[in-house]
């Protein structure tokens, strides 16, 4: 079995955003960027899968612009064998990630496509789920175990009261949450070696895809600011405080 | 525009995030709701009675039993022949539901939506909340996910609505329902709570946090959250985590024990009315976003407190 592990460029998780002046957007310019942590974990999940004998080969893939291929090496630096690149300066929305993945899906006839839950750029939470629908596929969302069973796969997912477990038969979807695994550090011997291995370029219009944004960003702007608040110097005080809340 | 709401329940009651999401809808137009499960009639007779709802459609086939996503988007699909939007709440289910239908109309969802600015324009948080995009849809039909706490719940009684049974092709035969762990707890549910007394990983371990933190959420009659260090230290479930990969709420009162405030945090939890902080640091990032700030050492504080209660 072959998997396809997506991953996506985004700003790094310990960058606080800040909103452009003009509402445009948020400002990129010179802020970190990495991959996004919960892809690490994708990539983890198919490198263990792989380590236990039940896939051959990783394949790690990223629709973004240039920049994204330093992405891609940090998946085959963790243990991807090789990495396709679908490059765009365009911003490209989940159903036209989707719909790129599905075409490479038919290329490349992965058994599992294990994809992040959320991209902590967007925080759609969308592509896994719209490229399961778009192949008819099954889907196993915010997975915490993931078990290969023969021709099926079971994933215990995180939900709202707690953990819920389905089966899927394969191939299937999966995205992970973050408890699934501890993703590893790639080593320098291997960050070398990763600059080796095969990344193919490609574009949307190489898969037929149409790319144009259904949604449009009006304004982008600071959430509400909080107004400053007070310290109290006793827990009494505290306990003041929460009658007056009405809360104690 | 006729809405498409996706009642969220237990097989006995619906849900709170349906009432909250039906309130959203009827911003935007008709509201029908869609009650999909198996032996779930006595939901559907609830949600008849729900204020605002013109249309309950009935879905029973044990093929829906657990709203497994292949089975479920279908049946949507069919339905949104004769809707123009479908709103789910954003919980795991809406989730992991909504997107398979929207892919399935080729249409963009709008996920999380925090207001309802037009017929076909919404704010949205992206960046852990750190930011609030405008945006407009193009697409013929909408399909939108529902952020609870930024709309206040419809009354669940007042309404008549008409009931009507659907089918749909059933079961997809491409997944199946295994087992679940559901964790039960007296307390509060975390995501409707007035109160929650959340902690983090300053309580050092599972005991210490359950001696510490739970007296304090039961004299306040509260539900207890936690940060993502506390629950990968398996002090508390996951189903505790409160942050931009957990539960989003927005309580009355959020009082965060030992937390630090990660900008993961509190895009959880900075929409709570009044947020109480109680830290030994006194340069810990959450006092930047608490109305009420202790600095001492939680160990002292936090018996003391609950004694004085």
């Amino acid at each position: 079995m072959k998997i396809l592990v997506p991953v996506k460029r985004v700003i790094d998780y310990n960058v606080k955003p800040r909103v452009k002046a003009d509402g445009t957007g948020v400002d990129l310019a010179n802020v970190k960027m990495s991959m996004n942590p919960f892809d690490e974990i994708a990539v983890e999940e198919a490198l263990k899968i792989k380590e236990a004998g039940s896939a051959e080969e990783v394949v790690a893939v990223s629709v973004g612009p240039a920049k994204a291929a330093d992405t891609l090496r940090t998946a085959m630096a963790m243990g991807a064998d090789r990495a396709i690149l679908v490059q765009t300066d365009e911003e490209v929305e989940p159903l036209a990630v989707a719909k790129i993945l599905k075409a490479i899906v038919a290329e490349e006839n992965p058994g599992l496509v294990i994809l992040g839950k959320q991209a902590i750029d967007d925080d759609s939470n969308q592509t896994g789920q719209m490229l399961a629908a778009l192949l008819g596929r099954p889907q196993g969302t915010f997975a915490s175990k993931v078990v290969i069973e023969g021709d099926a796969v079971a994933v215990t997912r995180e939900v709202d009261g707690g953990l819920e477990t389905v089966k899927l038969a394969l191939p299937a979807i999966v995205t992970t949450d973050l408890r699934l695994n501890e993703p590893r550090y790639a080593s320098l011997p291997n960050i070398i070696k990763a600059k080796k291995k095969p990344l193919d370029t490609k574009s949307p219009a190489d898969y037929g895809v149409d790319i144009a944004p259904r949604l449009k960003t009006l304004t982008v702007a600071e959430p509400p600011v909080r107004s400053a608040g007070i310290k109290v110097e006793s827990v009494d005080a505290l306990v003041a405080k929460l009658k007056e809340l009405g809360v104690a | 525009m006729k809405t498409l709401v996706w009642v969220e329940h237990d097989n006995a009651a619906v849900k709170d995030a349906t009432l909250h999401t039906v309130t959203a809808a009827a911003k935007l137009g008709d509201v029908h709701l869609l009650v999909a499960g198996a032996g779930c009639a006595a939901v559907a007779e609830a949600a008849a009675q729900i204020a605002g709802v013109a249309k309950v459609h009935l879905a029973d086939d044990a093929a829906y039993a657990h709203a497994l996503a292949e089975n479920v988007a279908p049946l949507i699909v069919g339905l949104m022949a004769d809707h123009d939007a479908f709103l789910a709440p954003a919980t795991t289910t809406g989730k992991n539901v909504a997107p398979r239908v929207a892919a399935l109309l080729d249409v963009m969802q709008v996920s999380d939506i925090l207001s309802v600015e037009g017929e076909k324009t919404f704010t949205r948080p992206i960046y852990a909340g750190n930011a609030i995009a405008t945006v407009e849809s193009s697409d013929a039909k909408l399909v939108i996910t529902v952020r609870t706490t930024a709309f206040d719940k419809a009354e669940a009684t007042g309404g008549s609505a008409s009931l009507e049974a659907v089918a749909g092709a059933g079961d997809a035969g491409l997944s199946s329902f295994v087992g679940a762990e559901i964790a039960t707890s007296e307390r509060p549910e975390l995501t409707s709570a007035k109160v929650i007394v959340s902690g983090g990983r300053a309580l050092k371990d599972a005991e210490t946090f359950e001696a510490t933190i739970l007296p304090l959420a039961d004299k306040l009659g509260a539900a207890v959250g936690a940060s993502r260090a506390a629950v990968d230290a398996g002090y508390v479930p996951n189903d505790y985590q409160v942050g931009q990969t957990g539960k989003i709420v927005a309580p009355e009162v959020y009082i965060a024990v030992g937390i630090s405030g990660a900008i993961q945090h509190l895009a959880g939890m900075k929409d709570s009315k009044t947020i109480i902080a109680i830290n030994k640091d006194e340069d810990a990032p959450i006092f930047q976003v608490a109305d009420i700030g202790l600095v001492a050492d939680l160990f002292d504080a936090v018996p003391e407190l609950t004694g004085k209660l």
